[in-house]
């Protein structure tokens, strides 16, 4: 394929997967606005009010910039992982193997997809705190560069899941058990200067907090971690992921037999 | 001579519990071909054709299409083919054009190219009234058709169909036979057609390889097969029931019914001779036809013939369509 056929095909995948999520709104773009503007009215109206400030600022303030990006997340992943893995349960995938495409393009086809709603929730909810707080940015290009690049890494995480998933049961394991916990652990709700110096050492292993507080940085510039650490973090696993999830495809893991 | 459409050498697939379902088959099938690979459920007609699309990894062999070894230029033998699979595999949720549409884009196709030949391919298939609706709401025949216009969108030069007819009834089998005889005659396409209803096979095609346990058993003309058949057997409807089977010197006959015969005749013996022979003891015939599809006996007889492979041949078998399982679209 030359440069403009390659675009082509890459654009149509890219589409066809935003076709797909705005195709069942209600079940991908609906959700998530209504459960965070629980979480702005509980937690960061009701209870907040109680808790005082986190950080020097308002514990909604302080909420805000990890709820963004809690569901930028969970839906960058859930939509590649349930996309992909429906295209595999559904042999459509086979629409894509016997066509001339790069392997490269259908995976950065369905990251794009996945960045794309990931990103599209993350400014529904971005709009929704609004109505409950004043957003103030102090770094806005980091804040959209780390958003952008956290959205890429868990779609590929997504892809790689949906790869070697076999049943439904299998795309669901991984956020309920694992990228659950680790953005509730990630210090989306507290601050991991509150706890003692072991736990925060355990939190440091977590690779969620260091996003979660890169972005709150962007907003309030403050961060429980260096920055430029975080950010080659977060690079380093897309490049290790995106790579492995290519390797994958190239095998034919989960697709061919 | 022109390269092939398809050649295969070597070809050998074993799986990763050690079923070994292709032994180093070689097959060729030349450029405006319109070829039958048949054999029984099992046999490793599907394998072949999942090997040539790049959906099963090959243990060993080479597979050339139109001279292009698609292990060297993966990408450019791909342009050359278009495939109709067994089963449904596009997203049942997604619109009629939306399918065709896409599928012109993943090779490459710009929306101005693309959306003419969706429009002529899917009138054509008398599926442009249906367009805009939800592959789902399609009937069966449909979404066959449907995948058939999706394999053409960019102009195959070898054009793959897996049992593209199972399932459908035989008015709409007999206007996809026509279609696919328009598209290999007058557009020089190369087609290559399993099936289970071999009517088909001796209806479309010129050539045919016979493939069991995984070995090419026979590849020659439909003809020359035919001529190969030494015996057939007729059907024989009479006006009135007989006590007993009549007894016809050199012929073989069984009563199947009051008022049927079954009538086996070899190559050279002649019919005259047994109606002749009807009308003597006062047997009057109201019609007569083949038992079975003369491809189907020899068929039978060859698979038979090489070996130990258990036959599983329904000539109308029923679609094992896929479905999703849940009838909504639940995908978040």
């Amino acid at each position: 394929m030359n440069a403009t056929q390659t675009l082509i095909a890459l654009w149509t995948l890219v589409l066809k997967e935003i076709k797909r999520f705005t195709r069942i709104w209600p079940q991908t773009l609906l959700p998530p606005s209504i459960t965070m503007a629980m979480y702005f009215i509980i937690f960061g109206n009701l209870i907040g009010s109680r808790i005082g400030d986190m950080g020097g600022f308002s514990y909604m303030d302080f909420i805000v910039p990890g709820l963004i990006m809690m569901s930028v997340i969970t839906n960058s992943y859930s939509n590649v992982a349930s996309s992909f893995f429906s295209n595999k349960f559904q042999r459509s995938i086979e629409e894509m193997m016997v066509s001339p495409m790069p392997n490269w393009v259908i995976l950065s086809g369905f990251v794009f997809g996945g960045m794309a709603r990931g990103l599209g929730v993350g400014l529904i909810v971005t709009v929704v705190s609004l109505f409950f707080t004043r957003l103030t940015m102090e770094h806005p290009l980091l804040t959209v560069l780390v958003v952008v690049l956290t959205s890429a890494l868990f779609s590929i995480g997504g892809f790689i899941n949906a790869l070697l998933a076999n049943k439904f049961d299998d795309i669901s394991i991984v956020p309920t058990f694992i990228l659950t916990p680790l953005t509730y652990l990630g210090g989306v709700f507290y601050s991991i200067s509150m706890l003692p110096d072991f736990w925060q050492g355990v939190s440091m292993l977590n690779p969620i907090l260091y996003m979660v507080n890169v972005f709150r940085y962007g907003f309030l510039g403050v961060s429980d971690i260096p920055v430029v650490w975080a950010l080659a973090a977060i690079f380093a696993f897309i490049i290790v992921l995106f790579l492995a999830a290519l390797m994958m495809l190239e095998r034919g893991k989960g697709i061919r037999s | 001579m022109a390269e092939p459409a398809l050649s295969i050498r070597g070809l050998t697939k074993v799986y990763g519990n050690g079923f070994q379902a292709l032994k180093g088959i070689d097959l060729d099938v030349q450029q405006g071909d319109f070829f039958a690979l048949l054999g029984p459920n099992g046999a490793g007609k599907s394998t072949t054709l999942g090997v040539v699309c790049s959906l099963v990894q090959k243990t060993a062999g080479k597979v050339s299409i139109f001279g292009i070894d698609v292990d060297k230029d993966f990408a450019k033998a791909k342009y050359q083919l278009g495939v109709v699979p067994q089963e449904f595999n596009f997203n049942q949720f997604e619109k009629v054009l939306d399918i065709v549409l896409a599928q012109a884009g993943y090779y490459g196709m710009t929306s101005r190219e693309a959306l003419p030949r969706a429009k002529q391919l899917l009138t054509d298939l008398g599926l442009w009234e249906k367009r805009n609706g939800s592959a789902r709401m399609l009937s069966g025949g449909m979404k066959r058709r449907l995948m058939i216009a999706r394999a053409l969108m960019h102009r195959p030069r070898l054009l793959i169909l897996d049992e593209p007819t199972a399932g459908v009834d035989i008015e709409l089998r007999r206007s996809m036979w026509e279609y696919m005889r328009r598209i290999n005659q007058d557009e020089g396409t190369t087609i290559i057609l399993t099936t289970h209803y071999l009517e088909e096979a001796e209806s479309l095609c010129r050539n045919v390889a016979i493939i069991n346990n995984g070995e090419i058993v026979r590849n020659t003309s439909v003809r020359e097969l035919l001529a190969e058949l030494d015996t057939e057997t007729f059907l024989i409807d009479l006006a009135e029931p007989v006590a007993e089977v009549p007894q016809i010197e050199g012929f073989e006959l069984h009563q199947l019914e009051p008022t049927q015969l079954s009538l086996l005749v070899h190559r050279g013996q002649r019919l005259n001779d047994v109606f002749n022979a009807l009308s003597e003891q006062g047997i009057q015939v109201v019609s007569m036809r083949n038992r079975a599809n003369r491809l189907e006996e020899m068929f039978v007889s060859m698979v038979e013939a090489s070996g130990p492979g258990a036959i599983d041949q329904r000539v109308n078998i029923p679609s094992t369509d896929r479905s999703p399982a849940e009838h909504r679209e639940n995908q978040a």
